[in-house]
């Protein structure tokens, strides 16, 4: 058997996500205990777990230090690695959207100020509708950007919208269905392709089950 | 003397290797320039895997390019002769874009490129070369293969709007069933339709159990010509005695404006990306040509220093410290002597961080070992 590496969001959504490994029968006791440590391993079962940032998780599956994981549509729509998308996990629901002010009415004439922690999943969607805009890339606190006049929208995760309530902001339109989603590294799905198989099956099962 | 097999590194051994596998096979080598029109990546930059070009213009004014790929210079060279294939492998860098990057690097690539008047058995004959070509870099090896002919035919089958096959791509590219039935969904596609592309993007493995599985889901004449192709192909990769290692994986090629038939991947196992990529390639000659057709691949062969394991854990077998005291007549002699054993460096220190099996002392001629690390 193939020991396989697997790279956990660290996070709410990642122990819920461990434990959707766990009750496929992949578990490992260790990552329950409280400590500080990062990588955790079960021999027996063939698994080692690691706890990575998780819009780093594309990352370290793309460049096989892991051979699954465990990533946000959101970050695989920015990043674009070159991975498997194996399974949704129909776990981290949310939406990206595009968001403004109340009384916002778009004026096609004008360029449009778009605010964002997404660069790519904005110029993608706005390129398909080949509307000019200007992206401003911002690292947090997007929903104040149209608040102080930097841009007139912002394209961001919405989860539950009252952080758009509370800023006066509302929802123009969706770009996208956001989850997480299960990715494999496209060289360890040939090399172990069985033990992957078999992990993504108990995934794939709990989900059924669900 | 020293051992070759611990000098030569895998991308050097891999090019000899390949060289002599290609010339067996009747190939000639093709050199170039480094520099090409710019015009030529301009007008075929879909083919290219990034648009991003390095150019600077020589002395007469024209706009040139280090080359960013082999294969549209060696169609641009190609004659088409009836009855004919031109047959050409090559050795060469290329300069890219990393991706996720914004940096430029230079890509060693071996290859080939069979372009002319071609008959099944030149298609055949270039996905076994792919297949020996990777077997001789590692014996874990896996060569996947897709038929552009077949999916295009499904895709046609199952009526999605123009964007709609292009995201389909996509997403059999990912192995990603979840997205094509969403997607299917979306634009309305009756459920056996959708459900055949969902089951191509995760069918996968050997030839024969994934061809008996796909038959039973075409339906249509197109489908059928593809598939009966790829069966063909498959009987002769069988009867080469390689499909343990070559497997038929839908999820290869994405680019329908320029595949047309059979596309590939190889991977090796340790490295975490496919180390060659190509496909047959008909659309893009008759673009640049007017007629024929064409198949080859490209090895990355820098990826190979993956493959590399630290296993010699010294930098130099022995070091030899000489105070000075030593005249180079009976240096150079002992050097020499101390050179049947392995490698030798004679310095006055030690380099920082060199790590070496053995430091030995010479002081007015007389040599005498200072430690071991064994």
């Amino acid at each position: 058997m193939k020991m396989i590496n697997v790279a956990l969001p660290k996070g709410r959504l990642g122990e819920k996500v461990y434990n959707f490994f766990k009750n496929a029968g992949f578990e490992c006791p260790s990552i329950e205990e409280p400590s500080r440590k990062l990588i955790f391993e079960n021999h027996e079962k063939g698994v080692r777990y690691f706890w990575v940032k998780p819009s780093d998780v594309a990352i370290y599956v793309e460049r096989g230090a892991a051979d699954i994981g465990v990533a946000g549509k959101d970050i695989l729509l920015e990043y674009t690695p070159d991975v498997y998308e194996l399974l949704d996990l129909d776990l981290g629901k949310c939406r990206m959207a595009v968001a403004a002010k109340k009384d916002f009415k778009d004026n096609a004439s004008k360029t449009l100020r778009v605010a964002t922690k997404f660069p790519n999943i904005a110029e993608t969607f706005y390129n398909s509708k080949s509307r000019d805009i200007d992206i401003i890339k911002l690292n947090g606190s997007i929903e104040i950007a149209p608040i102080l006049g930097l841009s007139d929208v912002i394209v961001d995760i919405v989860e539950t919208g009252t952080t758009l309530k509370e800023n006066d902001l509302e929802v123009v339109e969706t770009i996208v269905p956001i989850s997480a989603r299960l990715i494999a590294n496209k060289s360890s799905f040939k090399f172990k392709n069985q033990e992957i198989l078999a992990l993504s099956q108990g995934l794939r099962e709990q989900l059924e089950n669900k | 003397m020293f051992n070759l097999d611990t000098v030569i590194k895998s991308d050097e051994r891999a090019i000899f290797m390949l060289r002599g596998l290609y010339k067996s096979y009747g190939y000639s080598q093709y050199r170039m320039s480094r520099f090409e029109e710019y015009d030529l990546y301009v007008r075929n930059k879909d083919f290219l895997v990034s648009d991003e070009v390095i150019t600077f213009t020589d002395k007469n004014s024209r706009l040139l390019a280090l080359k960013p790929d082999v294969t549209l210079s060696i169609i641009k060279n190609s004659s088409f002769e009836s009855g004919k294939a031109e047959k050409l492998y090559y050795n060469e860098n290329v300069y890219r874009v990393a991706p996720g990057t914004h940096n430029f690097k230079e890509i060693m690539q071996a290859g080939l490129e069979c372009i002319g008047d071609l008959s099944f058995y030149d298609i055949s004959e270039v996905v076994l070369l792919a297949a020996k070509s990777l077997s001789l870099i590692s014996e874990n090896y896996v060569l996947d293969i897709s038929h552009m002919g077949l999916i295009s035919a499904i895709l046609e089958d199952t009526g999605l709007s123009h964007q709609g096959r292009k995201q389909a791509l996509q997403f059999l590219n990912q192995k990603n069933p979840h997205e094509l039935l969403a997607l299917c969904k979306n634009e309305g596609i009756e459920e056996t339709k959708s459900n055949k592309l969902c089951a191509l993007s995760i069918l996968s493995g050997k030839g024969d159990e994934v061809l008996d599985s796909l038959y039973p889901m075409l339906t249509n004449y197109d489908e059928k010509k593809a598939f009966e192709e790829f069966k063909t192909l498959f009987e002769i990769i069988k009867e080469a005695g390689l499909c343990e290692n070559v497997k038929i994986d839908f999820s290869v090629g994405n680019n329908m404006k320029y595949y047309s038939g059979v596309v590939l991947n190889g991977y090796v196992e340790g490295i975490p990306t496919s180390v060659l990529s190509g496909g047959q390639y008909d659309k893009l000659v008759s673009k640049m040509k007017g007629k024929g057709s064409a198949m080859g691949f490209a090895i990355y062969l820098d990826l190979l220093e993956r493959l590399e394991e630290d296993t010699n854990s010294f930098d130099i077998d022995t070091v030899l410290l000489s105070d000075g005291s030593t005249d180079a007549l009976t240096l150079s002699e002992i050097a020499r002597k101390l050179q049947s054993e392995g490698g030798v460096l004679v310095t006055s220190s030690v380099p920082k961080n060199t790590k070496y099996r053995r430091l030995m002392e010479i002081k007015e001629g007389v040599v005498t070992t200072k430690s071991e690390n064994d």
